[in-house]
């Protein structure tokens, strides 16, 4: 169970090349809570992601936690990810540690995939199950909130509504921050719309 | 399944051992060229005897010997020197000395100073180790970016980053440096048994051919060399492949 916590950005910047990105970005997010991070492309969703799972530096401002939760952020990149020659399985596993056995994880999978291809390696499975895969790694994995970078491009609107409630069931008190832009993903999280590049 | 490229082999392979046949009628003096005929005679009269045994075996312990260190030994250091820079700088005159000091070179000062037992382990050791040192520092570079990210956003551990991500990326170097460097490898541990003529060795064979004038039988031996290198070649490869994937378990 996570404590509640906040996530505090305050002035932050980042420019590549003397080009700015973003001057003074502002943003609080809740624990709890889940926000849909709008804006068009190139707008700067991946780097403000990037900043805060420790990948990139900002050129100035403060990122801190409210209190400091246990545990840390994952996330569904834009790109899938995973490892190719190992099975969905095994691509959890490795991120998920000893905090669940393989047949929880192969149950849990199972909500999502096929049970066959739960086995198989990653190269064999199409581009929806390996979206899958990503998604169900960053929820199963243990952490205090997940950012998820489109996470549902190239899913049919079946599935996507099947893996928003996969994602609503497992997300508990934790954070979440999906960067779309459809209003429709939106509406189905349930999430709070939030513009900070405006 | 379809026979078509095997009988293509065949095919290519019986067209040259003609020409190889017309060549020796042409030319037609033992001492300069011989043919496939009198090198299979030469071949299997070599066979039966128990000196060939004793050479064969003694030539392939050794170079295997030299190899595998060199392979253990590179793979280790290539390891070490990408994961810490200063290493890497540190061995880069060692390496560029290795790689470009002829094997000739290497021989008459492994003579001196350690004698002709055990030189071609020694000589093949020096011109494999580069080869998969550079390989493996090579392959481990080449592992994704993005998974080394995935994998430090979601805090795998080296084991799990060795296994997932850069033994894979990695094994495919390692096979295309070992073809390599297995072919370096015995080229110049006879290379170096022809110069130091340890007994009881193909160099020696090889030598006293040269110095009977007997072609047939430096064409034989040669037989023997390509036979020994492909055996051993074609055993380390399978172990290599079959190994990493049983230990690291992926597909």
């Amino acid at each position: 169970m996570v404590l509640p916590f906040q996530l505090v950005i305050r002035n932050l910047s980042k420019s590549y090349g003397g080009l700015p990105l973003w001057d003074g970005l502002d943003l609080t997010l809740v624990s709890g809570r889940a926000y849909c991070l709008m804006g068009a492309s190139g707008i700067g969703k991946t780097t403000l992601f990037r900043i805060l799972l420790g990948l990139e530096k900002p050129d100035e401002g403060t990122i801190c936690y409210r209190p400091m939760p246990k545990g840390r952020l994952t996330a569904v990149f834009q790109e899938d990810r995973l490892c190719e020659s190992f099975s969905p399985l095994e691509n959890v596993s490795l991120v998920v540690g000893k905090a669940m056995g393989r047949e929880e994880i192969a149950r849990e999978l199972s909500c999502l995939l096929p049970l066959e291809s739960v086995a198989r390696p990653v190269s064999t499975l199409s581009g929806g199950m390996r979206r899958r895969v990503a998604i169900a790694r960053s929820l199963l994995a243990p952490s205090c909130g997940i950012l998820m970078d489109e996470p549902f491009t190239g899913l049919d609107e079946e599935t996507r509504r099947q893996v928003i409630g996969y994602v609503k069931r497992k997300i508990g008190g934790r954070l979440l921050v999906v960067a779309t832009h459809q209003e429709e993903e939106v509406k189905e999280l349930g999430g709070e719309r939030i513009l900070p590049f405006m | 399944m379809s026979k078509g490229p095997e009988l293509r082999k065949a095919g290519i392979l019986l067209f040259w051992v003609v020409m190889w046949q017309i060549a020796d009628w042409t030319i037609d003096n033992a001492i300069v060229f011989v043919g496939p005929w009198d090198v299979a005679r030469s071949f299997f009269a070599l066979v039966p005897t128990g000196a060939f045994w004793l050479s064969v075996g003694g030539s392939l312990g050794k170079i295997s010997l030299g190899f595998s260190a060199a392979f253990a030994f590179g793979v280790v250091a290539g390891g070490l020197a990408y994961r810490f820079g200063v290493l890497r700088e540190f061995l880069a005159p060692v390496i560029l000395l290795m790689k470009s000091v002829p094997v000739a070179s290497f021989v008459i000062l492994a003579l001196i100073w350690a004698g002709s037992k055990n030189l071609a382990t020694l000589i093949s050791f020096l011109v494999v180790f580069p080869v998969l040192y550079v390989n493996t520092i090579a392959g481990l570079e080449s592992a994704d970016k993005k998974l080394l990210e995935m994998a430090q956003v979601f805090s795998v551990g080296p084991a799990g980053k060795l296994r997932c991500i850069f033994v894979p990326s990695l094994l495919p170097y390692l096979i295309s440096g070992c073809r390599v460097a297995l072919g370096m490898g015995w080229k110049s541990g006879i290379a170096a048994e022809v110069i130091g003529v340890p007994s009881h060795t193909i160099g020696e064979h090889l030598y006293m051919a040269k110095i009977y004038l007997s072609t047939a039988d430096l064409f034989a031996w040669t037989l023997v060399i390509i036979l020994a290198s492909g055996f051993f070649e074609k055993i380390f490869l399978l172990f290599l492949e079959k190994g990493a994937r049983w230990c690291f378990r992926f597909s």
